[in-house]
């Protein structure tokens, strides 16, 4: 038994890859859909966001876990808020210093992390029974499992919408003189709904015990 | 006033919080199987963001914004507080939920039956807190914020109840069985989402 084996057991290995893909936050838990739509439009908004929510769960989850066993029943909602909302103040003004043309692109949605689902739920559901470290690795990995379906949902609406990927022209537009000619739509509101329910429909079709019996 | 009834008109129809920034998705979703259920959230939406729109208003106005503690003391005359912004409007949407909810249990207690699950679950929601930061982020003044916040909460309730109405005839469709209950209730709504798009470039 090594220190790495004892620190990265069967269960912390399962608590951390698993939200990726098979407990996918968003296309099987259904949670945290608002922003998955709305920062979608380009691939480095998904990325900074997926980063963002990535480390807000992460250490909400260590410190709603660290602080479990001394956190009354009645007032543990309240409590998990003003860690989570001090946490998305720190992501919000590294971003204003560091990130300020995107932060302003991302707009209300860095401060609407503090009522994402994920986090709320994954410090609800998850840190509130576990201890510190592997409340920790959930965290990220439902971080990760949430800016995946971000980035996928992101390339397909900048690859088609725009032409572009993180900014950089990969299908040449017929207005630049190229042979692309970009579809719109996928740049609004609806596409994201919709490439939302491609994804939810594939992975159901590939795992049908996911699907809803109504 | 043609500059509020504008505001009005676009919060509600134009930059419909569930359809054009997906903002409360969640409960959109999980609370629009019924009509009546969506209706119940939806007034609880409109009554909450109207009050805590305009309340957080006033806070970032004479508590957090730059230079607004000055009466207190010259020194603080250049504080500015408004990072704090997200935990202050996060705790007054929840303190604001709780007293609605009680003041709503002892004076309206046919109104609490209906809404009483949903209350206290909107603190949460993001549409409320949207509101809040959108009202932040464009600088209303206390009259424009009780109008968003109405036409804001207004508009989410449309969007919600007609999804819900949407659903319950849909139940007798055949829908394959993988996109079944989740999955095309996203196509729905992606559906009203453009439907939502010929409002557009309407200005008063």
């Amino acid at each position: 038994m090594s220190a790495t084996a004892a620190l990265f057991g069967k269960s912390e290995k399962a608590a951390l890859f698993s939200p990726v893909i098979s407990v996918n936050p968003i296309a099987v838990q259904v949670l945290g859909i608002c922003s998955a739509l709305a920062v979608t439009t380009r691939m480095d908004k998904a990325l900074v966001m997926g980063i963002g929510v990535t480390l807000v769960t992460a250490l909400a989850n260590l410190a709603v876990s660290l602080i479990r066993n001394h956190t009354p029943n009645s007032i543990r909602i309240i409590v998990q808020l003003a860690i989570i909302a001090s946490l998305v103040i720190v992501v919000d003004q590294v971003l204003k210093a560091f990130l300020y043309e995107l932060s302003l692109e991302l707009s209300v949605f860095v401060g609407l992390i503090i009522t994402n689902c994920i986090v709320m739920g994954r410090a609800e559901g998850f840190a509130m029974q576990n201890p510190p470290w592997i409340s920790f690795l959930d965290g990220i990995g439902n971080g990760l499992g949430y800016a995946l379906i971000l980035l996928l949902v992101g390339f397909a609406r900048e690859l088609t919408g725009a032409g572009t990927l993180f900014g950089h022209v990969v299908l040449p537009l017929t207005k630049n003189g190229g042979w692309y000619e970009p579809n719109g739509l996928m740049l609004l509101a609806p596409s994201g709904l919709f490439l939302i329910a491609l994804i939810i429909w594939g992975l159901r079709t590939w795992k049908p015990e996911l699907q809803e019996k109504d | 006033m043609e500059h509020l009834l504008n505001i009005a008109i676009r919060s509600i129809f134009l930059e419909n919080m569930a359809l054009a920034f997906f903002l409360g998705m969640c409960s959109f979703l999980a609370c629009s199987k019924k009509v009546e259920t969506a209706i119940g959230l939806g007034v609880a939406v409109v009554f909450v963001q109207t009050l805590t729109v305009p309340l957080n208003n006033l806070i970032l106005r004479y508590l957090l914004a730059e230079g607004a503690l000055a009466g207190l003391s010259p020194a603080l005359a250049r504080v500015d507080l408004s990072f704090l912004a997200f935990i202050i409007f996060i705790g007054t949407i929840a303190a604001a939920t709780q007293v609605v909810e009680m003041a709503v249990d002892r004076f309206l207690p046919g109104l609490y039956t209906t809404l009483g699950v949903f209350l206290p679950l909107i603190a949460v929601n993001c549409v409320i807190l949207g509101g809040s930061l959108f009202m932040q982020e464009r600088n209303y003044t206390l009259g424009e914020s009780v109008i968003f916040g109405f036409g804001s909460g207004l508009g989410f309730m449309i969007a919600i109840i007609a999804i819900a109405a949407i659903r319950e005839k849909m139940s007798y469709s055949d829908v394959p069985a993988g996109l079944r209950g989740l999955g095309i209730t996203f196509v729905t709504a992606g559906l009203m989402s453009i439907a939502f798009m010929v409002f557009s470039g309407i200005q008063l």
